[in-house]
């Protein structure tokens, strides 16, 4: 297999007429990492990638696929493959000659294009289904021909957009190892775009949370999680508190998992006051939604033993205190 | 305790027949369902073509007709050269013009369906397309004459261009005029249902083909065209059942020196010829259903419809 390509964008920025989708983003991907852009609907990610596909112009800024700048190549010859969200696959071609195709195209003979993709359709567990057409085959299916047909072309940049979206909560988990346990076995770079922060957690080595057409900080999950650098990417990324209070100093982020409740909260060196909103039981922990002047969307999470040892009820007041070495202060 | 076991008896005993009576009508309700458009089919498509069935074995003489079961409509039919060769001509009217509309119809709609980007555009296009089906047949097809003609509109301007010296005499009245007519009569018949094919392919396939390498020709033959056939598929059976039937086109454009089945049939009737007329129309009628069962055998246009 072909080592991956590092991609690299500089003030890379599209615009559709007045509206800017990706307003000038530097992002470098180092080769063989797995990349996910991360971000809500209509923040530039997919553009983002399409712009790196070549299915998208680009508008300014530069497009480094390796060491050369591709901005004008078409797809093919970028060394890129993409999958696409509904995968695509061509209805009338059977498995075998959707990963076959573009072999075709650049005209290899049916033998040789057959057996390789054969063998492409066996890497990805399909040898069993390669004679069926797309309509015979279920979602999961589908996406591992899909995969099939994009690694055919020994791409040094795999593109995936949203390619778990479509897929039921038990198969997208399932196919989640599977995109890593492949990433690991060809070492290609891999560009990732979901709207889904566990997929990007699971899955990258570089997750790039992306709103309103930038950048908002791109880093290994882990950094993401734990110095979120803005309020919108501790919001997005899930489990933090985004306080805006005087007494703690501009806006600051606390993990929800942080904070306790009760007598525990006494010990905390940062102590609010609020109104118990709601109570979910998830298991594992209990999630509670607190009403505190100064945070929207206040959020405790405390694990099982913890709450069962001293429960609250919704509309009850209670006091919650973190210390002060949890506090996280963000970018305003 | 003895009055509910009197009381729940005689309804135990009306249970099975008062269920009979509901169970009927649910059996019933597919049938009744069907039976508006079956009456329909029967009455206006059945009847009729039982009638000419029937008819055709019936005999006649040059003031009447009579019930009969004779095979001498068919024997005269089939062993009359007339008959193979007016077959050819219009096999020959029909390949030709299904050659040209499938021609013309797939680059219209090409057109139409990839490469007007807006909406809008594409439906005021596609209007465009349909505006000469507001006026009737006979009147689309009168219109060429005074521009085909021999002193017709074309025909004086290339020569005052000083293309041509004398008039093109196989403008009009010939199979040019014949085939030229037809097409513009059909062509719309294969740009909608071609059109409506295209318009299902979903555009990702297009960037999966490019993405795989495929250059515009290469992404028209193996994918655009390959998904596009149910669309031809139906837009055939149209042109070419039409082809096979006229006999005003070919009347009119050929000046009555070429022939056609349904002219043939035409003057039949107006002979009064009405068995041989009948004979010649159900030989006709299995001549086009299996022409259009090999066009179906070829191409698969159930998930179109």
């Amino acid at each position: 297999m072909t080592a991956g390509s590092t991609v690299e964008l500089i003030k890379l920025r599209k615009a559709y007429g007045a509206t800017v989708a990706v307003d000038g983003i530097d992002l470098r991907i180092p080769a063989g990492s797995y990349c996910c852009l991360l971000g809500p609907s209509g923040c530039g990610k997919t553009s983002t990638l399409r712009m790196i596909a070549g299915h998208e112009d680009i508008t300014d800024g530069d497009l480094l696929i390796g060491d050369t700048v591709v901005n004008d190549q078409p797809p093919a010859r970028r060394g890129t493959a993409m999958m696409f969200q509904s995968y695509a696959l061509f209805p009338h071609l059977d498995g075998t000659d959707n990963v076959a195709f573009s072999l075709k195209m650049k005209g290899v003979g049916k033998e040789e294009r057959r057996r390789r993709a054969r063998e492409m359709l066996d890497l990805v567990d399909m040898g069993a289904y390669a004679a069926r057409l797309p309509a015979q085959l279920s979602g999961g299916q589908q996406q591992r021909v899909a995969l099939a047909r994009a690694l055919i072309t020994h791409p040094g940049v795999l593109l995936l957009d949203e390619p778990l979206s479509a897929l039921d909560p038990f198969l997208r988990v399932r196919m989640r190892e599977e995109l890593k346990r492949l990433h690991r076995e060809i070492g290609i770079t891999f560009i990732h775009v979901t709207h889904s922060q566990t997929e990007a957690m699971a899955l990258a080595d570089i997750a790039v949370v992306m709103n309103k057409g930038r950048i908002e900080q791109a880093g290994p999950p882990r950094e993401l999680f734990n110095q979120p650098r803005t309020a919108f990417v501790a919001r997005f990324i899930g489990g933090h508190n985004v306080i805006d209070d005087g007494a703690v100093g501009g806006p600051c982020a606390v993990r929800t998992d942080r904070i306790r409740l009760g007598a525990g909260a006494l010990a905390g060196e940062i102590q609010v006051e609020g109104t118990v909103r709601s109570l979910e039981y998830h298991g594992a922990a209990v999630h509670l939604g607190l009403d505190v002047p100064g945070a929207a969307d206040f959020a405790v999470v405390v694990d099982e033993a913890g709450y069962f040892a001293a429960p609250v009820s919704v509309g009850e007041r209670v006091r919650a205190g973190w210390n002060r070495t949890d506090t996280h202060p963000l970018v305003p | 305790m003895t009055d509910t076991t009197a009381s729940s008896r005689p309804s135990a005993a009306a249970g099975p027949a008062a269920r009979r009576g509901p169970a009927l009508l649910p059996r019933l309700a597919p049938y009744l369902q069907a039976a508006p458009l079956t009456v329909v089919l029967v009455l206006f498509l059945l009847v009729p073509i039982l009638t000419i069935v029937a008819v055709s074995f019936w005999d006649y003489d040059s003031v009447r007709i009579y019930p009969d079961f004779v095979l001498t409509n068919y024997t005269e039919l089939l062993s009359s050269p007339v008959t193979w060769k007016t077959y050819l001509s219009t096999l020959k009217y029909a390949a030709l013009t299904w050659a040209i509309t499938a021609v013309i119809g797939f680059t219209v709609a090409y057109f139409l369906a990839f490469h007007v980007r807006s909406t809008t555009w594409q439906m005021v296009l596609f209007l465009l397309c349909t505006i000469p089906f507001w006026t009737s047949n006979i009147i689309r097809m009168i219109s060429w004459i005074p521009f085909l003609g021999r002193n017709g509109l074309l025909n004086s301007g290339l020569i005052s261009a000083g293309i041509i010296d004398q008039p093109l005499e196989f403008l009009l009245f010939s199979d040019f005029s014949v085939v030229l007519a037809f097409v513009h009569l059909y062509t719309l018949f294969m740009v909608v249902p071609v059109f409506n094919s295209m318009m299902r392919i979903d555009r990702a396939l297009i960037e999966a083909a490019r993405d795989g390498g495929a250059g515009g020709a290469q992404i028209l033959w193996n994918v655009i065209l390959p998904l596009t056939k149910p669309g031809i598929a139906i837009g055939s059976i149209f042109v070419v059942t039409l082809v096979m039937g006229d006999f005003i086109t070919v009347r009119l454009m050929s000046g009555g020196q070429s022939a056609s089945i349904g002219l043939m049939i035409a003057n039949e009737i107006s002979l009064l010829q009405y068995p041989a007329a009948a004979a010649n129309a159900v030989v006709l009628l299995a001549v086009v259903l299996m022409m259009v069962a090999a066009m179906l055998r070829v191409v698969d246009i159930r998930k179109e419809l």
